[in-house]
């Protein structure tokens, strides 16, 4: 990791995005190294999951620029997103609980009985088992339905299918929200060996800073729309963090303009 | 008599432990009811033995042929139905559209065309209608039970005017009719073979699984994606063809095109059909062979108390009683299944 490190894979530069009255980002401006993983933090409403869905192409800035490999691209959609190696994993997940895993993992990127326009079932099965297996993913079986897995197992299904197809840069959005102790070590783990074994770089969102400091390489605190603060994570703590979260709270309580966006 | 078939626990578990092997007979039977159209055969079955012992002429010729003529039609629209319905839509003008279709065709021959140039020209109008309720819908964001709505009264005001409200006789051009649904058992064949082939597009190809993510997760597979208004649009326009086509195929069976035929009638039938056979309305789940077996069992049920000498009005408040039966054994087999997954 060390030798690529000055090598930038993303970077964004005043990236702006309104919806009506709500500005959720005013100005952000970041970069994401090859090999590192970047935690993100800041309030409910600070902007993060909006940043995130611009960087994959979901949603289009208003203003502001975006250099993915150093070159300035602009995100037209999810599946240009995706050429360029970026994978999101969402914080709804974006499963689809009637699809049995396999059909989930290979969403848009399904294979087929060529010529026949016919879905290559028993390749998708296939691939899927043995990749969740080498990722140490537990679960039943590839054909059970999404509905029927735990929070844990959906999370590592949908981190699997991200990283599945060759994914450079992994933007995962809380990818340890509402999830037990057990659960939480294992996708802490499905990261870890994510880091040691790839070249890919992830950008992770999450509310827990004392995880956040344990796996991520640096961090970054989105408040108001804006990156307040940019440090590695050996140089930060969780106590720095909470107290600037906390002063704009009470900054923000005195002069509240906008009201605290719930999820 | 249907609930009594269903509501026994299907799988009979022995007192005395049978701890290695069960029977395979019980294997098989846990096997059949753990799909989810089995529910539907198995009243579909027990409906025709009631029918067959009340009346020997159930199972003739001559009825069996009647009864394939009630299916066809309306089995063929539920096909469509079901693609929206698993995507999480619904049309409610596809009964007019079927109205509709013949007589663009008729006008089309009339006007000096071939009678295939002017099926064709039916099916794209069909098809143009489709497009207008999936664009409403889309981009509009009009719920499709209001925009089809809206679409009801329109086709149905349109079919009026430029049939001046008479029925005309179906254009001849021998063997074409004959393939195209006049031929004894030629509805229910293409009716048969629309099931298969939109049941592999289901279940088979990437439409079909987009629409079910569509259905499923609307946000999320739009987030991994999945053009989801692509696909809402689409199965509007299929559904509607698939209208269009059953109601020339009937044009062609009864020789005449009435500019009142199908309506809603046919239309709360092939939902009805679609529900029954365990196409859920909040999208997400459904299978078109689903659909065929209840539109059967609806059909089943119509020309049986037809037989009897039933009235249509007992009918209507049996056929009530059924779909709210079939809907409740329908959720309480899924709860089931669920539970014993585990
Ligand atoms: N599609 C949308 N339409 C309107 N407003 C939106 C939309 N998406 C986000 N917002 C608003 O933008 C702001 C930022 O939202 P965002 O989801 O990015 O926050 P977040 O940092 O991810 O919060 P959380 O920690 O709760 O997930 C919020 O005020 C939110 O209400
Ligand atoms: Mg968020």
């Amino acid at each position: 990791m060390s030798e690529s490190a000055t090598t930038e894979v993303i970077r964004t530069e005043g990236l702006v995005k309104r919806f009506g009255a709500v500005t959720a980002l005013n100005g952000v401006s970041l970069y994401l190294r090859q090999g590192e993983v970047l935690g993100l933090v800041g309030d409910n409403g600070a902007g993060k999951s909006t940043l995130i869905k611009i960087l994959t192409g979901f949603l289009q800035p208003d203003e502001g620029r975006i250099f993915i490999d150093g070159r300035e691209v602009r995100l037209r959609s999810v599946s240009h997103a995706r050429s360029l190696g970026i994978e999101t994993v969402y914080q709804d997940l974006a499963l689809v609980n009637e699809l049995s895993v396999y059909h989930n993992m290979f969403l848009k990127r399904e294979t087929l009985l060529n010529p026949l326009p016919l879905l290559n079932n028993w390749r998708m099965r296939r691939l899927a088992r043995e990749y969740l297996q080498s990722m140490g993913v537990n679960i039943p079986s590839v054909d059970t339905e999404v509905a029927q897995l735990s929070g844990g197992q959906r999370q590592s299904i949908a981190i699997a299918r991200a990283v599945y197809s060759q994914a450079r840069i992994l933007l995962l959005d809380e990818p340890l929200a509402a999830m037990g102790a057990k659960e939480g070590s294992l996708i802490m783990n499905l990261i870890r060996t994510l880091k040691s074994e790839s070249q890919v770089s992830i950008i992770m969102i999450a509310h827990n800073y004392a995880q956040v400091l344990e796996i991520c390489d640096r961090v970054n605190l989105l408040q108001h729309g804006r990156i307040a603060l940019d440090k590695p994570a050996g140089q930060t703590s969780v106590e720095e963090l909470t107290e600037l979260v906390m002063r704009e709270y009470r900054a923000g309580a005195n002069q509240r303009q906008q009201p605290l966006a719930g999820r | 008599m249907a609930e009594n078939v269903l509501s026994a626990p299907p799988v009979q578990t022995e007192p005395e432990p049978t701890p290695e092997r069960p029977n395979p007979w019980l294997r098989v039977a846990r096997l059949f009811l753990r799909q989810r159209e089995a529910s539907i055969v198995v009243v579909a079955i027990a409906l025709i033995i009631y029918f067959q012992f009340s009346n020997q002429a159930f199972l003739s010729t001559q009825n069996i042929r009647t009864l394939s003529q009630f299916v066809a039609a309306t089995a063929i629209i539920s096909a469509g139905e079901v693609m929206l319905l698993i995507c999480g839509e619904i049309d409610l003008s596809v009964g007019q559209v079927y109205a509709l279709a013949p007589f663009i065709m008729y006008f089309a021959n009339q006007a000096g065309l071939p009678l295939l140039v002017g099926l064709i020209l039916g099916l794209i109008v069909c098809a143009l209608v489709g497009l207008f309720n999936g664009l409403i819908t889309v981009m509009l964001k009009v719920p499709s039970f209001i925009t089809t709505l809206g679409t009801l009264f329109l086709i149905n005001g349109l079919t009026l005017t430029i049939s001046q409200g008479f029925p005309v006789l179906t254009p001849s051009e021998g063997l074409i009719n004959e393939i195209l649904g006049h031929a004894s058992y030629s509805e229910i064949i293409w009716a048969i073979a629309i099931t298969v082939v939109m049941q592999i597009v289901l279940s088979w190809t990437r439409w079909g699984l987009h629409t079910v993510a569509t259905g499923g997760n609307l946000l999320g597979a739009s987030e991994v994606g999945v053009n989801v208004a692509r696909i809402k649009i689409g199965n509007f326009m299929l559904c509607s063809v698939l209208g269009g086509f059953a109601g020339i195929l009937e044009a062609f069976r009864i020789t005449s095109i009435d500019p009142l035929a199908g309506g809603t009638d046919i239309m709360f039938m092939a939902v009805a059909g679609a529900v029954i056979g365990g196409t859920a309305l909040t999208g997400g789940l459904g299978t078109i062979v689903g659909a065929f077996l209840g539109t059967l069992v609806l059909s089943i049920l119509r020309d049986g108390f037809t037989l009897l000498g039933v009235s249509a009005f007992t009918f209507d408040i049996i056929l009530g009683a059924a779909i709210l039966v079939a809907m409740i054994l329908n959720v309480r087999l899924r709860l089931w299944r669920e539970a014993g997954r585990e």
